[in-house]
């Protein structure tokens, strides 16, 4: 302790006290977050490539979107139950649901989109390899009901917006956190979404069409946009709440958390913005993928600070 | 019934007592507590005062916790008690997120979410919660809120038109606490009114736990203890905090509150 410390006078201090929480909800929660924003990113903006162009245009979307939404599902899954501190009892959920939670309701949800899509994956992958698995059973099965997939990809994209965005409603329902508000994190879920399901197709884009390209770096680019003017908006001008305010104050301040953010904001939002306008212009392969990894582990950051600093103030 | 709590802090002179009678009663775990009572320093040697606050679950009327539970693991009971069933919980911390009065505690032997239940075991048997046996200058008042009658209810009444009147904390997240103060003020109950500075606790500096339930208990445990038990030593304390002049200490520091 430095002794030459001076106490305003006004000032009230904490001289005993336990040891407080500190972060309770950690990168399990973040990484939770940003997979599962990737598993829905790409069925929205698959489905709006597929809405907007023809098949043979992105000859491998049909098996290549369930597939990379099934394993980013599957990451989300498995760290919200590696995350639990008793993970056996998640089947509690199914058994006891408290529907007025939207850990519930979203778990029921991620539940049933999670099967849709391993159904879908399967139809994809079996239809686009004809070759495996020819006298197998259960793969003859699966390419017997080929027609499904196009009949569930509707529900399935109607599925994905809340399933996005139910986190942030657990997020709401968080209320000590005040810094998280249901608008807000809503719209920042589906940007998120976009953001990132944009940059995954991106990634495996490299056959297809020049317009539907243009139409992935449009969505990234205006994805990317808004979600930096929102951040902007908290960061700068949250005025009405204390504790948003003093939250905030830990990433104003300095330090590791303002690190943390900046440099999400700059790979994750900067960066992509101004690649993906370039290329609406002059198609660039190799710097846009380049764009769709800093979106990638810029919105990871993002998340991650965005997840943590309201945990760091004292509630009692 | 309405049960409901009033502390009167004019009263209370900090001995702890309650907050030790909650720990035997309770069986509460080292690093965890359903009630403490925080010291407060305010003003500069030689014109400073200590106040003392003890706190605990709020047992809101409309509470963040029971709402956020995925399995009702929170729950009321008839008499307004919000009451959680450690057999049902999942431990995932979505109560402890949510609790704006930072009441819930994940257990580190359970490894499932807890909190001070106004001793609801000792109430079904027509007893006080042990809190309110243990202080000695009577500054914990427990009773029915609903009958104009009870003690809680006249002390309400007394106070509420002089002085600081009676209080709740953070009146703004409409949670409608059942939990009242007397003579309590913006210091004492508004946890941004005060600083937690480094180096300034009484006993040591201690400020943030290191772990959220049992350090221990690994990714791999938390599927394989509730097959085949518990293998490490429960006894143990370390790792639990961050211990002061310790090669593993890592600063948290609380910036500007």
């Amino acid at each position: 302790m430095d002794h030459g410390t001076v106490i305003e006078a006004t000032k009230a201090v904490v001289t005993l006290d336990v040891a407080l929480p500190g972060i309770i909800w950690g990168w399990m929660i973040t990484l939770n977050m940003w997979a599962k924003s990737i598993g829905t990113g790409v069925i929205l903006v698959g489905a709006y490539l597929l809405y907007r162009h023809k098949k043979e245009d992105m000859p491998n979307l049909r098996w290549l979107m369930p597939l990379i939404s099934f394993v980013a599902l599957n990451v989300f899954l498995l760290f919200t139950l590696l995350d639990l501190h008793q993970p056996l009892r998640m089947v509690n959920i199914f058994l006891h649901p408290h529907w007025t939670s939207a850990i519930t309701v979203g778990a029921w949800m991620a539940s049933l989109f999670t099967g849709l899509i391993t159904i879908m994956a399967l139809i994809g992958f079996f239809d686009e390899f004809s070759d495996v698995r020819k006298n197998c059973a259960v793969a003859k099965g699966i390419r017997g009901i080929s027609g499904f997939y196009e009949k569930v990809f509707p529900f399935v994209v109607l599925l994905a917006f809340p399933v996005t965005m139910y986190t942030a409603i657990i997020m709401a329902e968080a209320s000590a956190r005040e810094l998280w508000a249901a608008p807000a994190e809503s719209i920042q879920m589906i940007l998120a979404a976009l953001m990132v399901g944009s940059a995954s197709l991106i990634l495996i884009a490299d056959k297809w069409s020049e317009a539907a390209r243009k139409d992935l770096a449009i969505i990234l680019a205006f994805s990317v946009l808004f979600s930096f003017i929102m951040y902007m908006a908290e960061y700068f001008f949250s005025f009405k709440a204390s504790e948003v305010e003093a939250t905030l104050e830990y990433v104003h301040s300095g330090g590791e958390y303002f690190t943390q953010f900046w440099t999400a904001m700059v790979l994750g939002y900067i960066i992509p913005f101004f690649i993906a306008m370039g290329s609406m212009k002059v198609d660039n392969r190799v710097l846009m993928k380049f764009a769709a990894l800093t979106t990638l582990i810029g919105l990871y950051l993002a998340k991650s600070t965005w997840l943590e600093i309201p945990q760091m103030l004292p509630l009692s | 019934m309405k049960l409901g709590f009033l502390v009167d802090l004019n009263l209370c002179m900090g001995c702890k007592a309650c907050e030790v009678a909650c720990k035997v009663e309770n069986e509460v775990p080292l690093s965890s507590w359903r009630l403490r009572v925080k010291y407060i320093d305010i003003g500069s040697f030689p014109n400073t005062t200590r106040e003392f606050t003890p706190l605990r679950c709020n047992h809101c009327e409309s509470a963040p916790c029971e709402r956020i539970c995925p399995v009702s693991a929170l729950h009321y009971l008839e008499n307004g008690i919000v009451n959680v069933d450690n057999s049902r919980c999942i431990g995932c911390a979505g109560c402890m997120m949510a609790c704006p009065y930072g009441a819930i505690y994940m257990d580190p032997e359970t490894n499932t979410a807890d909190k001070c239940t106004y001793c609801a075991h000792r109430i079904e048997g027509g007893l006080m919660p042990a809190c309110v046996v243990a202080c000695p200058v009577e500054a914990n008042i427990f009773g029915d809120i609903e009958d104009e009658t009870s003690h809680i209810s006249r002390y309400i009444m007394e106070h509420q038109s002089f002085g600081g009147g009676v209080q709740v904390r953070k009146p703004e997240k409409h949670t409608s606490p059942k939990h009242f103060y007397v003579g309590g003020g913006n210091d004492s109950l508004n946890p941004l009114a005060h600083e937690r500075i480094e180096g300034y606790g009484l006993f040591n500096n201690i400020t943030h736990l290191k772990e959220i339930g049992d350090p221990h208990h690994s990714v791999l445990d938390r599927f394989l203890t509730p097959i085949f038990g518990a293998h490490h030593d429960h006894d143990k304390n370390e790792g639990f905090i961050d211990m002061p002049n310790s090669d593993k200490h890592e600063s948290h520091e609380e910036g500007g509150h």
